[in-house]
């Protein structure tokens, strides 16, 4: 595909060295209004979508509006108080540390089958084919799919039995197993994109490096710690804060494969049930908003530790 | 096998041609590591396939062999096609289809123009209150979108698209940020030059903006294409929140809804599920080096 990626990125992520960037700005005086009609419409998705509902959100937070009434009573912060106070609500953090830990999981297996990749292999486009393709499937298919897997007598029962494990726990109905069948699930789906991500930012470092690597008698380790580590460093730290901010939000699979049930309840699952099903859009919104903040907060710090990863739009 | 574990290991023992036993330890580690290596792999290809080719065979097993035989076991008969074809009559699969379709056109559409439109006036214009602009489309990819569907719903409700597939519409369509900077990084590379020519020509901004930068972006609109289309195929969320009528049901809610009247009956629910996945892999089968650098050119936005 001809997007030249990395030298489209490059150029934009100097654009003052641009040497046109200059006259053209002299030029373009007199339009004053022509990009403003270029993104008129563009902005006004922009702001009803995005901005409008979060401003609204901040606004809802503080009242005790079930999302019909005409008036929102006034409740100040009585939301965040029993969000950070009930145990109810506070319970469901913890099952995101579930997805935390298969996040990391995640994140290992992407990063060992990406390097094993990137040396010489048999069959490498199939096997990249086969990992990655988890990836593209529809999420309610997936789930389907991982409910036959987990049901009592389905695959994951069948294939333990042909290893002489009897009496299998009940994956999905026992709560102090459902999260990590769930988890488990989410790294099937998801660890396909950050495989492909890391292996193509450690296919563009130029073979010469290896080439010089092997000449100096590097071992592969070596080879993976001094030459592959850096060159991904930048998607690895980018890769990381979306694994977490997804731990924290995770929402499809135990939406569609249990529907939050047996203590698989997670926050953003909370936050909608709250919202749509016990109409309570004041309390819901005042969920969203701690976890905006949560993932606002998980990016400054990553920018901190990743810095000049914002520099590509300039 | 062998050849491209002796390809990696022969360097070395060229540079140490000295010392006689790290040379073979080395050699022996570089075998046990091949093996290791596409031991892994397999093992990675067995657990993405299994979950997979299991409900692949119960599609094709009847409601007697699905109740008799184990997961593991392969169907009678490869040609018995009756829980597809009850998947697709009686599950509302047809107008699923005709749904996704309906607003994969429409909702790709609007984010080509509105993804280019904006990607246009950021990249090729100099006026104030750009930096704000662009801070703006930055600051919502922060923002996730599952939550803010709390408040999203009443500004759709108070449009009056609840329940009209313009909802799932103008959502995709109007907050796709990574698509505007799948353009911004290929407008990036378009010569600025090709703008000015065509201006001293005569041409105003729009013409310049449709003739010239519209064509060329060409690859890089065949990459959002891609990636929107796999997103909109696969979103379950939205169609699920906004569009609740069964006419309405795009293909992930109508399988959904599967759970509920073919609850007991695995073979069609696993029939569905195989018939929804057929497009991905036709698609990814064929344009696989697209997905890939599309992705790739999507998650370094």
């Amino acid at each position: 595909m001809s997007i030249a990626p990395s030298a489209a990125r490059q150029d934009a992520e100097r654009p003052s060295t641009r040497p046109s960037a200059r006259p053209r700005r002299r030029k373009t005086a007199g339009w004053g209004a022509t990009p403003w009609l270029f993104l008129l419409i563009p902005l006004a998705f922009l702001v009803t979508f995005t901005y409008v509902p979060v401003a609204n959100m901040f606004w809802y937070s503080v009242t005790d509006w079930d999302g019909l009434a005409l008036e929102k009573g006034f409740v100040g912060a009585d939301n965040f108080v029993s969000i950070f106070t009930r145990p109810e609500y506070f319970r469901v953090f913890a099952v995101s540390l579930y997805y935390l830990v298969g996040a990391g999981a995640q994140l290992i297996l992407a990063l060992y089958f990406a390097t094993l990749l990137s040396f010489n292999t048999r069959f490498k486009n199939f096997f990249k084919g086969v990992i990655f393709f988890p990836y593209l499937l529809n999420g309610v298919a997936i789930g389907l799919m991982f409910l036959y897997f987990f049901r009592p007598g389905g695959t994951l029962d069948s294939t333990l039995a042909i290893f002489g494990l009897q009496d299998p726990p009940l994956w999905l109905g026992d709560p102090s197993i459902v999260n990590i069948s769930l988890a488990a699930t989410s790294v099937w789906r998801y660890m396909g994109l950050n495989f492909v991500l890391f292996l193509g930012a450690i296919q563009s470092v130029p073979s010469e490096q290896y080439e010089a690597a092997d000449l100096d008698g590097a071992s592969s380790w070596q080879k993976f710690r001094f030459i592959i580590l850096p060159s991904i460093r930048r998607i690895l730290g980018l890769t990381m804060i979306l694994a977490v901010s997804g731990a924290l939000s995770a929402f499809e699979m135990p939406y569609i494969m249990t529907g939050g049930a047996n203590g698989s309840t997670t926050f953003v699952i909370q936050t909608v049930d709250t919202a749509f099903r016990f109409a309570n859009v004041g309390l819901a919104s005042a969920m969203a908003i701690v976890l905006l903040v949560i993932v606002l907060l998980i990016t400054a710090v990553q920018r901190k530790f990743f810095p000049d990863e914002k520099a590509t739009v300039e | 096998m062998t050849t491209t574990e002796r390809a990696t290991v022969s360097p070395p023992q060229r540079t140490t041609p000295a010392s006689h036993t790290p040379r073979r330890r080395r050699a022996d580690l570089g075998f046990l590591g091949t093996v290791l290596k596409y031991a892994s792999l397999v093992a990675a290809c067995v657990a993405a396939l299994m979950p997979i080719v299991t409900i692949f065979m119960l599609a094709f097993k009847t409601n007697e062999e699905y109740r008799t035989t184990g997961p593991l076991d392969a169907p009678s008969s490869w040609l018995n096609f009756d829980n597809f074809v009850t998947a697709f009559t009686q599950g509302g699969m047809v107008t699923g289809f005709l749904n996704t379709g309906f607003i994969l056109v429409v909702s790709i559409t609007g984010t080509i123009f509105t993804g280019t439109m904006t990607a246009y006036a950021i990249d090729r214009f100099r006026f104030r209150g750009r930096p704000l602009v662009t801070g703006l489309f930055l600051l919502a990819t922060l923002v996730p979108a599952v939550t803010t569907q709390v408040a999203t719903f009443q500004i759709i409700n108070g449009m009056g698209l609840f329940n009209t597939p313009w909802a799932a519409i103008v959502l995709f369509t109007g907050t796709d940020i990574v698509a505007i900077f799948i353009f911004l990084q290929f407008m990036a590379s378009i010569p600025i030059s090709l703008d000015e020519a065509a201006m001293l020509d005569g041409a105003n901004r729009f013409t310049v903006y449709w003739r010239i930068i519209l064509p060329l972006l060409k690859p890089a609109v065949a990459t959002v294409v891609i990636i929107k289309g796999i997103a909109v195929y696969n979103e379950f969320y939205i169609p699920f929140l906004y569009m609740p009528s069964r006419d309405l049901g795009v293909i992930s809610t109508s399988l959904f809804r599967f759970m509920g009247p073919f609850g007991s009956r695995w073979e069609v629910i696993a029939a569905g599920a195989i018939l929804v996945m057929i497009p991905t892999l036709v698609a990814f089968l064929f344009l696989q080096r697209f997905i890939y650098n599309g992705l790739t050119s999507g998650a370094t936005k």
